[in-house]
């Protein structure tokens, strides 16, 4: 399961500075091409698991692999310029104009302007926003839904090997959140990242995740594919999948087999 | 309101000066505490648990009213004494408060997220800081210049006090004149200069924090590099203007003031060197301080102030004794007292004329008998000297209705005209003796030690321009008492210009 390009998480346990237990044991491993869909309840670990891997937080125990190394050892500012990271708030710089927004890290990078401003139109088309239209707006002037696809440009614009998204459609409404979940799928189907993505929506999970991960109390307690997710027995994974999603036929009754 | 826009019109080249004095005091101090400011703000935002001691210890240092601060710092070497080097110092203390304050606010209140999202895009701090936290801190640190700036343009009124120059000149002088005209000629360009700041800079904030605009923001911002490019040439011009080779200082009462013409003049008109004038320092204390500590090289003083404010030294009847000994304590100190200008300018009891007239009254004997009926009002300094009321009131046996009132020496002369109060210690050359018709008793029991009104100069200047000794030696008994009352009544009443009636008291007696 190891692959080199990934990220891979062995036994990683975090406390906070002064008391609780966030991360407890957790071992998972994520490669390119892939996206593994975290999800649980508030409170859950989720966060951290996505902070430890671009180096926001140092583990207590265990260790975790970006690339193949270890995230003690990497330079944390290279680091985190080679993983894109997408926030629910999504964090747009408002002194900024979108293509600017766009724009910070290839200048952090020091790209030359051309080259910046070809990227810039090149993930504006990406994303589904006209570069004419949008290049010179100001965050304060945009949809919900558009914010967010600027955060997602944003952090694909050095084309990061790892993407980690947390509750990136969270604020959005439903129709919107659709559109953006099958954007992200077609995205992701063309530039085949390692993503890590957090919601607590286990249909979101189903829908974008090549595998889910269900978090509860800083453990990772069940692991598997949508399908396997759709089909578990499991009750704490039956809570999450709900009614709405179609069960495969079994000959239990599902709900008294707690 | 006419008589101060006459005023204005007939003293126009001085406005002129004064105000470009008040700008530079204000542009040059503000930038200097954004400068400290602005990086020290930061380190707070870096080191938390020192932010809140930082505002704390600006906080208590805007407490300190600044004539305390400019009293501090008299000693202090380059960044005290008197002039403008000691009124940018108290305008920087006075200023870092809202620019440290308002930076801090401006940083800690950029929202997590955005700061969470730099980080995570591997902004390393510098990068963060510059791309990120000051840009959007930008309005709230324009802000707090903004508030350093008005502040500094009320501050720098009070740096007149030690010789700063600026519109509170004008304010010194009107107070010490009791003139209402001089005082708004100076107050109301004051208040007037503090509404364009504020608009100016409220403008530069507004337009800073409308981000969409990039035009307007590079207007702004070069609007501000302008304001910084005229404080670095006015800086570079004040400290041309102190090359002078002599300081001559002066106390802030108008026949101080022309005293320190008739003697600059004088050095000028004999000596051909350059005089820069340092006149209307605060007070007896202050001109002694910043002679001692080479801010001045010379100023008149008077040999009884010397014998007893200065020296503390009890009080001698005899007006050659207390010459002899000042100028040997003068001597000890560095110090070289010159030849007396001629006339006594002793405390004068004075009362109405019509009082004095009525109740036929010629000594201080002759109104002890009605002061019990009496309120009298005294100068600061009459009431703490010790040749000063309590020794007065022991000798005479002096009573009054109530304790004396303490006020303003100046405003003392128009309370008793007016009748508030009914005997007030003044001088004896004051002009506002005839203007106003009060009568001087006569100190028929001696009390009051001699006043003799003497140049006293640093020993070092003279040893080095002995031509400036010579010329204040010229100077020896020239100016009668009667002189000085007639330049004094020149002064406060007709308020003409201590310079011109310098000039034309030194035209006329060559």
């Amino acid at each position: 399961m190891l692959q080199t390009n990934g990220v891979e998480f062995r036994r990683v346990s975090y406390r906070l500075p002064r008391g609780g237990l966030i991360l407890d044991g957790v071992s998972l491993a994520v490669g390119s091409g892939e996206t593994l869909a975290l999800v649980g309840a508030s409170g859950a670990g989720k966060t951290t698991v996505l902070k430890l891997i671009n180096r926001l937080l140092l583990p207590e125990a265990g260790d975790i692999l970006v690339q193949g190394i270890d995230t003690r050892e990497w330079d944390p500012i290279r680091l985190r310029r080679s993983v894109g990271y997408v926030i629910q708030e999504v964090g747009l710089f408002p002194h900024l104009n979108v293509a600017d927004n766009i724009a910070v890290v290839p200048r952090l990078e020091a790209w030359p302007d051309d080259r910046v401003a070809a990227r810039v139109r090149e993930l504006l088309d990406l994303i589904g926003l006209a570069p004419d239209t949008y290049a010179a707006r100001w965050p304060d002037e945009l949809s919900g839904g558009e914010r967010q696809r600027v955060g997602v440009a944003r952090a694909l614009a050095a084309d990061p090997p790892v993407l980690l998204m947390d509750e990136p459609f969270g604020a959005l409404d439903p129709i919107t959140r659709r559109q953006l979940q099958e954007e992200f799928r077609r995205i992701q189907a063309r530039l085949a990242k390692c993503v890590i993505l957090v919601t607590h929506d286990m249909t979101e999970a189903m829908v974008l995740g090549d595998r889910v991960g269900v978090m509860e109390a800083g453990r990772l307690i069940w692991h598997g594919t949508p399908q396997e997710a759709a089909a578990s027995q499991d009750v704490r994974v039956r809570a999450l999948v709900g009614p709405a999603t179609p069960v495969p036929p079994r000959v239990d009754h599902p709900v008294e087999s707690a | 309101m006419t008589a101060v826009v006459r005023f204005w019109l007939t003293h126009q080249s001085e406005l002129a000066t004064l105000i470009a004095e008040h700008v530079l005091l204000v542009v040059i101090s503000t930038t200097i505490a954004a400068a400290i400011g602005l990086p020290l703000a930061i380190f707070a935002t870096r080191h938390p648990r020192l932010a809140s001691p930082l505002v704390a210890i600006t906080s208590v240092v805007q407490t300190i009213p600044s004539l305390a601060m400019f009293g501090f710092l008299l000693p202090v070497p380059l960044i005290g004494g008197v002039g403008a080097r000691a009124a940018l110092t108290v305008l920087v203390f006075y200023g870092l408060l809202p620019i440290v304050r308002s930076t801090i606010l401006g940083i800690t209140g950029i929202d997590a997220s955005i700061r969470t999202a730099g980080v995570a895009m591997g902004m390393t701090p510098g990068q963060l800081l510059r791309r990120v936290e000051l840009p959007l801190a930008l309005p709230a640190i324009v802000a707090g210049i903004r508030l350093a700036a008005v502040v500094g343009v009320g501050s720098a009124t009070i740096a007149a006090a030690i010789g700063a120059g600026g519109l509170g000149q004008y304010i010194y002088r009107g107070l010490s004149m009791v003139d209402t005209t001089v005082i708004l000629a100076g107050a109301v360009p004051a208040a007037l200069l503090a509404l364009v700041v504020d608009g100016s800079l409220l403008w530069l904030e507004r337009h800073l924090s409308r981000r969409r605009r990039t035009k307007s923001r590079r207007t702004a911002l070069v609007a501000a590099a302008a304001a910084v490019a005229v404080a670095v040439l006015g800086s570079a011009a004040l400290a041309m203007r102190s090359e002078a080779a002599i300081v001559v200082g002066s106390k802030n009462f108008a026949e101080q003031l022309i005293l320190g013409e008739i003697v600059a003049q004088t050095i000028e008109r004999q000596t051909g060197l350059t005089v820069k004038r340092q006149l209307n320092l605060g007070g007896t204390l202050l001109c002694d301080r910043a002679l001692t500590a080479g801010e001045i090289d010379v100023y008149v003083e008077y040999t009884g102030t010397a014998l007893t404010a200065i020296f503390g030294r009890p009080a001698i009847e005899d007006p050659k004794a207390v010459l002899g000994q000042v100028r040997e304590l003068y001597a000890d100190s560095g110090r070289t007292l010159l030849a007396p200008l001629g006339y006594d300018n002793t405390f004068a009891i004075l009362v109405r004329g019509a009082d004095a007239r009525a109740k036929n009254l010629h000594t201080i004997d002759d109104a002890a008998r009605v002061t019990p009926e009496w309120r009298a009002g005294f100068g600061y300094e009459f009431m703490e000297r010790p040749d000063g009321y309590p020794g007065l009131a022991k000798i005479y046996g002096l009573r009054f209705r109530s304790p004396p009132q303490v006020m303003d020496l100046t405003l003392s002369y128009r309370a008793l005209a007016s009748g508030q109060v009914d005997l007030i210690a003044g001088d004896a050359t004051a002009g506002l003796i005839n203007g106003l018709d009060l009568f001087q008793l006569e100190d028929n029991r001696r009390y009051f030690p001699a006043y003799e009104a003497v140049p006293v100069a640093r020993a070092a200047t003279l040893l080095r321009y002995p031509q400036v000794r010579a010329a204040l030696e010229g100077l020896a008994g020239r100016i009668s008492a009667a002189d000085m009352r007639e330049m004094n009544l020149a002064a406060d009443v007709r308020h003409e210009n201590p310079a011109d009636i310098a000039r034309r008291f030194l035209d006329r007696t060559p």
